[in-house]
């Protein structure tokens, strides 16, 4: 068995905010040993996996990571939001299934939900998404394909693209890569930038930054195109929607009109922000962000249960 | 310090006149005074303090002061603060003075800090946060007292200090 970090056994994964750097960088570096790791080190060992809002791609990636070393998995993967919302009976949820799993997973539509359930049990909860708040698996195997990619998290040229106001995908790691140094780029229609609470937070971590409503104002030799899906209901007007659809939609031509060679990546599900003939192009990297959802996975559930590679 | 009289403090060079007037304010025999409130703040703090006094009560408004320009200053007989609502006034004015008084005497005087949670005091804007819904608490983490920025423990907003809504 190697040795683990006690740092992280027994702990939540909530929010980032709670992960230092050499944390951070202790979960990366396991998860790098969780690469095509199958040994059933987690038999016997029940994860509790508590959907109260649908996420099937969340729900099955923490189910195959738990199965592939060997655990297993029970709870819901959708509750009627309506009668579960309320905070009494999230807590009351938690204290009964805190005594079927070895460990909580939470998926909830109220922004905080992860945090009152890993206050209300002993056992490790692992927040899947509290409204438009924290998801810190994402962030993780995000950090994970980058480094993947480019061989280091710093010193790097990274844009951002498309729903910067909205997106709690982009919100955390900006916040997260604080800890490291690179230079962003952050590229958004108007009424989609960034908001200023994270301006704010670059400034005062002395990140380097722009801002452009222009896709070819990044630089040439960037890293890294993170780009989102931009959600019509976010538009009151649907001429505005239209117009900005668009904009921010990358192709091969676009790629290669700003030349060098660029990471792809995106939190998935696409509409038409990435054209299907990227899909072959090298750079793309958002297949294997799903692919590397798994692995982060596997090495988080490892390490808050404290049970370590044989 | 407790003042017999209420003698505005200096002001600024050539302010004021010669006869400067002094305001009687009856000592205080125990109770607190609560000092260099920024003028408009008192009716505030008093409504932090709730209304049920059993002394009497004196609030002064607008006085000249030498460190905020105008303060407000509020004297209570037989009442002494509790940590709890010293940490709402310091939410309220982060700078005002405590002095709470035992037989004449100032028996302790202090600034008010504030503790790095707040728990149950302020609430959470959010309409999503958990705490809005049935049993959570309230709880915020202070990032910074000067300008004020607390953070709720649940769901992560950030608030500025004109944003802070006290239960």
């Amino acid at each position: 068995v190697t040795t683990l970090r006690p740092s992280l056994s027994g702990r939540d994964l909530v929010s980032m905010r709670d992960i230092s750097r050499e944390d951070l960088l202790a979960i990366l570096d396991e998860a790098v040993e969780f690469e095509d790791y199958e040994r059933p080190i987690l038999r016997g060992k029940v994860l509790g996996s508590l959907f109260f809002e649908p996420s099937t791609r969340t729900n099955l990636s923490f189910t195959s990571a738990m199965q592939r070393l060997g655990g297993s998995t029970l709870g819901f993967a959708d509750a009627k939001v309506s009668s579960t919302a309320k905070g009494e009976s999230l807590v009351d949820t938690i204290r009964v299934v805190e005594n079927y799993c070895d460990i909580v997973l939470i998926r909830h539509p109220l922004e905080g939900a992860a945090r009152l359930a890993a206050e209300s049990t002993a056992k490790p909860v692992i927040n899947a998404g509290d409204g438009t708040n924290q998801h810190p698996t994402q962030t993780l195997l995000d950090l994970y394909t980058i480094r993947q990619r480019r061989g280091r998290l710093d010193n790097l040229k990274i844009a951002f693209i498309g729903d910067l106001k909205y997106s709690r995908t982009v919100h955390s790691l900006i916040e997260t890569l604080t800890h490291f140094d690179n230079e962003l780029f952050l590229v958004s229609p108007q009424s989609l930038r960034l908001p200023r609470e994270f301006l704010e937070e670059l400034d005062a971590r002395g990140t380097v930054y722009s801002e452009d409503e222009n896709f070819f104002s990044i630089a040439p030799d960037v890293d890294i195109l993170y780009t989102t899906r931009i959600q019509q209901e976010r538009f009151p007007d649907p001429v505005e929607y239209e117009k900005v659809k668009n904009a921010y939609r990358i192709d091969r031509a676009a790629i290669e009109r700003i030349g060098g060679n660029v990471t792809v990546m995106h939190p998935l599900p696409r509409l038409n922000e990435i054209a299907r003939d990227l899909d072959d192009y090298p750079g793309s990297a958002y297949f294997d962000q799903a692919r590397n959802g798994v692995t982060v996975r596997k090495a988080v559930l490892s390490l808050l249960l404290g049970v370590g590679r044989e | 310090v407790n003042e017999l009289t209420h003698r505005p403090e200096p002001g600024p060079p050539g302010a004021g006149g010669a006869a400067e007037p002094t305001i009687k304010v009856a000592a205080l025999r125990e109770g607190t005074v609560i000092d260099h409130l920024p003028a408009g703040t008192a009716l505030k703090v008093l409504s932090v303090l709730g209304i049920k006094f059993e002394g009497a009560v004196t609030i002064g408004l607008n006085l000249d002061s030498a460190k905020l320009g105008r303060k407000d200053i509020i004297k209570i007989e037989r009442r002494e603060v509790t940590p709890q609502e010293v940490a709402k006034i310091a939410l309220i004015s982060p700078r005002s003075s405590f002095s709470i008084i035992r037989d004449f005497q100032v028996a302790r005087k202090f600034t008010p800090t504030l503790p790095d949670t707040i728990e149950n005091l302020i609430k959470c804007p959010n309409p999503s946060c958990i705490s809005n819904s049935t049993w959570a608490l309230t709880k915020f983490n202070v990032l910074r007292t000067d300008p004020l920025r607390v953070r709720c423990y649940y769901c992560e907003r950030s608030l500025k200090k004109e944003e802070i809504e006290l239960l």
